[in-house]
């Protein structure tokens, strides 16, 4: 009888659910998670980097058995986990630069291959190269591409804030429209981070055809689960980028709300959640409760100029706008399938091959 | 150092030696906070706790803790005017969820099932008295047993139940139930005796050696208004009619009644003599708006073809009709007369118009304070003006007069007087804060429309005294528990547990709940803002 009832209370929007089948549950509910990035680091109050770390590398732990060697960009996360001569992780972790974390994975996935012919081992442990947005967008962007281009066997995590935060909130390719940084200040014409700039990277490797390319949030954690299991299912390059609210860097109105500017994100269409393999989009999270972009900027100071007194409408209606666009581009409401989009030649090769 | 391999240079979790603890202002607590339904339930009961194992397919740890505060869940199930569910918070979201037919559920599994309440482990020896074997003397009873004190029960009529026997048609409580939930309470070791009138409170107290005395005898006497009476035109009460129904099956009665009142029991009269194939009309002096009867059952009663003269009062009655003056309502809502009459074609009228105690036992007892037709009694413990004697139910309160209620009050004083007995006061525990849907996080709890409990045919309804009312299936049952918000009261999401940046809260194990790791906790308050039910509270920490 219990079985054949669907319906439990918060049914899977929760961590856990004690209604449900246990095999239904997150690997976050489970007692005994890896706790791979565990206590003690020094990530500000409810950084959404730190949770986004521990979900994406739990969830790779439990789908390789433990078998995972993360290489880390600098930046505020490995900045927080390893200040000298303490260590939050707990699995074999690297740190070389800034801007070469890409190729670092790419060496260590060569090297682990070659190290497991040489001493006859059955597995060969699976490499997670990850950085912030800066780190990636930005300065990492040649390693990664060449990583994509080579299809070396890494999953790339980028864990977007949406701007340097470790050294001070600076403006990356990755922050958005009229945001503020330190180096976009709310003045001028239009105020804040510029218009018509930036890129969208999990759209680029989408266009290098790799294996598996998917973006999520920290405010739907089986989704972001699922995503991270699905990626270690494939071999070669597979990136995913997870949307991580920084309570500092966007003036949060308070710690608490590191989720919840997650979740506005998802609701407001503003950060698309969808997969990719092999360079077309194969599923698209949906939008539950759909809520207008203002629900979104009112709650973070780094758009204060675009909901005060002095606020000019017209900018909150171009995000709108922006939002909106998204919601049609990709489907994000009601049945509607999203628009295709071609994909890189190499992706039909590379699709073969598997 | 020196042992480490090439290039490494910190060991794993090492940073457990930095306790982030220090750097909190604030510290997440679980707060414990009372779900609007369990404040509103009359009985006291602990809705949320008990739809928590239904919701799960645990009936009977459910049932358990539904009769820690109310045995007659069967019972309730079907007569409850359930005004918890319209405080339900599920109600801001979609629907109030369908508690009373959850109640109803649980009741009749454990009829099923036959379970049967635990006897007391110790007897203490004490001896209570309880005079009425309505609702609010047999809740005492059975509380007061389950605290090991022996206990009698007189009663008046020929058979237990008071009102939910001689005043509740059958239609909405078949009496196998009754007798069933009643039987749950004898097995105790709780006796009755019945067609016994007491006439004496402190003789009887005086013979049997009692310690305490419960007045429990209920408001069984009809209201009468005067109605100048031509010729032979009926006049009945409404409580003997219902009486009547009840013991003989029939009642002889002319075809086009009038039922004079606009509270429940008019609509139960009027409900039960269309059964019996009268053409009841039901004439009160006020609105709609204004009526007191709850809002189901007169629909229901409208939905049989049961007639409403509304602000209309009866003047007069000859053989065969009445005389109605129309009334309007002044502002403050009081109906005023208007001069304008009416003929109203009416072979008899039934009063329903109130009940009143019977105040001949109650003036013999000396020193017993009466006041507006309750005994009066202390709010908190329940003990009447004389030293040892007890009141609950509708002899002991005036305004409020439910089953619901009753059995609320016989509680109490069943907790009163096992306080008494031991010496000291009773003091009633003191109530967690409220609740609110606005300290709740709607999003995460998914839709569901609630399930309707399929109702007879009305064409079969209004001819038999079958049950009107089906109960829910088992699925049904289960969905609506599910439905529950778990308002203020963990239901073990492992939101908490899941979204702590620190790693910061313990899991405990199913049913163990969480445990804050203050060593490690920042007190961001990620936790009490993802929290769906708003069971953390995030308090100021002292620096
Ligand atoms: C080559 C080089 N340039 C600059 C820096 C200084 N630096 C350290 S962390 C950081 C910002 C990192 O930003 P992002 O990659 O977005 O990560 P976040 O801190 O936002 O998580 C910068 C500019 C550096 N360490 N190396
Ligand atoms: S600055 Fe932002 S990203 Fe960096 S630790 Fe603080 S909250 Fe996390
Ligand atoms: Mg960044």
């Amino acid at each position: 009888m219990l079985d054949k009832i669907n319906f439990y209370q918060t049914g899977s929007n929760t961590v856990g659910n004690r209604l449900i089948n246990p095999s239904m549950r997150t690997e976050q509910a489970s007692v005994d998670r890896p706790n791979s990035l565990t206590c003690g680091h020094r990530a500000c109050q409810g950084c959404g980097e730190a949770l986004g770390a521990r979900y994406a590398i739990d969830a790779a732990m439990k789908a390789t058995s433990g078998q995972i060697m993360v290489v880390n960009a600098t930046g505020c996360l490995e900045v927080f986990s390893t200040p000298y001569p303490e260590s939050a992780w707990r699995l074999p972790w690297i740190h070389s630069l800034f801007g070469n974390t890409a190729a670092v994975g790419s060496g260590l996935a060569a090297a682990a291959k070659v190290r497991a012919e040489l001493n006859g081992d059955s597995v060969t442990p699976r490499i997670i190269a990850q950085g912030g947005d800066g780190g990636t967008t930005d300065i990492g962007m040649g390693c990664l591409s060449g990583m994509f281009d080579r299809n070396d066997d890494v999953l790339y995590i980028c864990y977007d804030n949406e701007a340097y935060m470790n050294t001070g909130v600076q403006r990356s390719s990755a922050t958005p429209p009229a945001a503020r940084t330190a180096t976009t200040m709310p003045v001028g014409e239009e105020p804040g981070s510029d218009w018509g700039k930036g890129k969208d990277v999990p759209l680029i490797a989408m266009a290098h055809g790799i294996p598996y390319v998917a973006t999520a949030t920290i405010a739907d954690l089986r989704d972001l689960e699922t995503k991270v299991a699905k990626a270690m299912s494939f071999h070669g390059a597979r990136y995913i980028s997870i949307l991580v609210p920084c309570p500092l860097g966007w003036g949060l109105k308070s710690s608490a709300l590191t989720v919840t500017a997650a979740r506005l994100a998802m609701e407001t269409g503003f950060y698309p959640v969808y997969e990719a393999e092999y360079g077309q989009i194969t599923s698209v999270r949906k939008i539950r409760q759909k809520q207008p972009v203002i629900n979104y900027l009112q709650i973070q100071r780094r758009y204060a100029h675009l909901t005060g007194k002095k606020a000019d409408p017209n900018v909150l209606a171009r995000l709108q706008a922006m939002c909106d666009a998204n919601i049609e581009h990709f489907g994000l409401l009601g049945d509607e399938a999203p628009q295709l989009n071609p994909a890189a030649i190499q992706a039909y090769e590379r699709s073969k091959k598997v | 150092m020196m042992n480490k391999a090439f290039a490494v240079t910190l060991d794993p979790a090492t940073s457990l030696e930095n306790h982030t603890g220090s750097w909190r202002t604030l510290r997440p607590e679980n707060v414990f906070k009372l779900p609007p339904c369990n404040k509103q339930c009359p009985a006291g009961e602990n809705i949320q706790q008990w739809l928590y194992y239904a919701a799960e397919g645990n009936y009977e740890m459910a049932w358990r803790f539904l009769t820690e505060n109310n045995p007659f869940p069967a019972c309730m199930g079907r007569v409850c005017y359930h005004t918890c569910e319209g405080k339900c918070n599920r109600g801001f979201l979609d629907e109030a969820v369908g508690i009373n037919s959850v109640e109803r559920f649980l009741g009749d599994y454990a009829i099923e099932h036959k379970l049967s309440f635990k006897r007391p482990a110790k007897d203490t020896g004490k001896k209570v008295l309880i005079i009425g074997a309505g609702p609010g003397g047999l809740s005492a009873a059975y509380h007061l047993r389950r605290f090991g004190h022996s206990v009698h029960v007189l009663e008046a009529g020929a058979e237990p139940g008071g009102m939910m026997r001689y005043g509740i048609p059958v239609y909405r409580l078949p009496r196998n139930i009754l007798d069933a939930e009643i039987a749950r309470i004898t097995d105790m070791g709780v006796t009755i005796e019945c067609n016994h009138k007491v006439e004496d409170i402190e003789a009887e107290k005086k013979k049997g050696g009692y310690d305490a005395v419960i007045i429990t005898t209920g408001a069984g006497i009809s209201s009468n208004v005067d109605i100048p009476e031509g010729d032979t035109n009926h006049i009945l009460n409404a409580l003997n009619v219902l009486g009547e129904i009840e013991t003989k099956g029939n009642i002889e009665i002319a075809r086009r009644v009038a039922v004079y009142g606009g509270g429940n029991t008019a609509v139960d009269v009027a409900r039960s003599l269309r059964r019996l194939g009268a053409e009841p009309i039901i004439v009160y002096r006020r609105n709609r708006d204004k009526m007191p009867a709850n809002e189901e059952e007169m629909d229901a009663a409208i939905a049989e073809g049961i007639q409403v003269k509304w602000l209309s009062t009866i003047t007069g009655a000859t053989k065969e009709s009445l005389k109605i003056e129309k009334m309007k309502l002044d502002e403050s809502g009081y109906p005023q007369p208007t001069g304008e009459y009416e003929e109203l074609p009416a072979d008899a009228v039934v009063l329903a118009i109130g009940q009143n105690v019977d105040k001949s036992i109650l003036d013999k007892l000396q020193g017993l304070k009466v006041e507006r037709d309750a005994i009066v009694i202390d709010p908190e413990t329940n003990e009447t003006s004389v030293p040892g004697v007890f009141a609950a139910g509708d002899v002991a309160s005036a305004k409020d007069r439910t089953v619901t209620l009753a059995i609320g009050m016989g509680k109490n004083t069943a907790r009163s007087i096992h306080a008494y007995l031991r010496g000291v006061k009773y003091k009633k525990q003191p109530k967690n804060e409220d609740a609110r849907f606005e300290d709740m996080h709607p999003w995460y709890y998914t839709d569901a429309p609630k399930t309707v409990r399929p109702e007879l045919e009305l064409a079969r309804r209004t001819n038999t005294f079958d049950e009107v009312q089906y109960g829910l299936t088992e699925e049904n049952a289960i969905y609506e528990a599910r439905r529950c918000l778990s308002c203020g009261n963990c239901m073990e999401c492992d939101n908490c547990y899941g979204v702590c940046p620190d790693n910061a809260i313990r899991k405990l194990g199913a049913g163990k709940g969480y445990e804050f790791n203050y060593d490690y906790c920042k007190g961001c308050g990620v936790c009490a803002q993802e929290c769906p039910c708003g069971h953390i509270h995030m308090v100021p920490e002292k620096i």
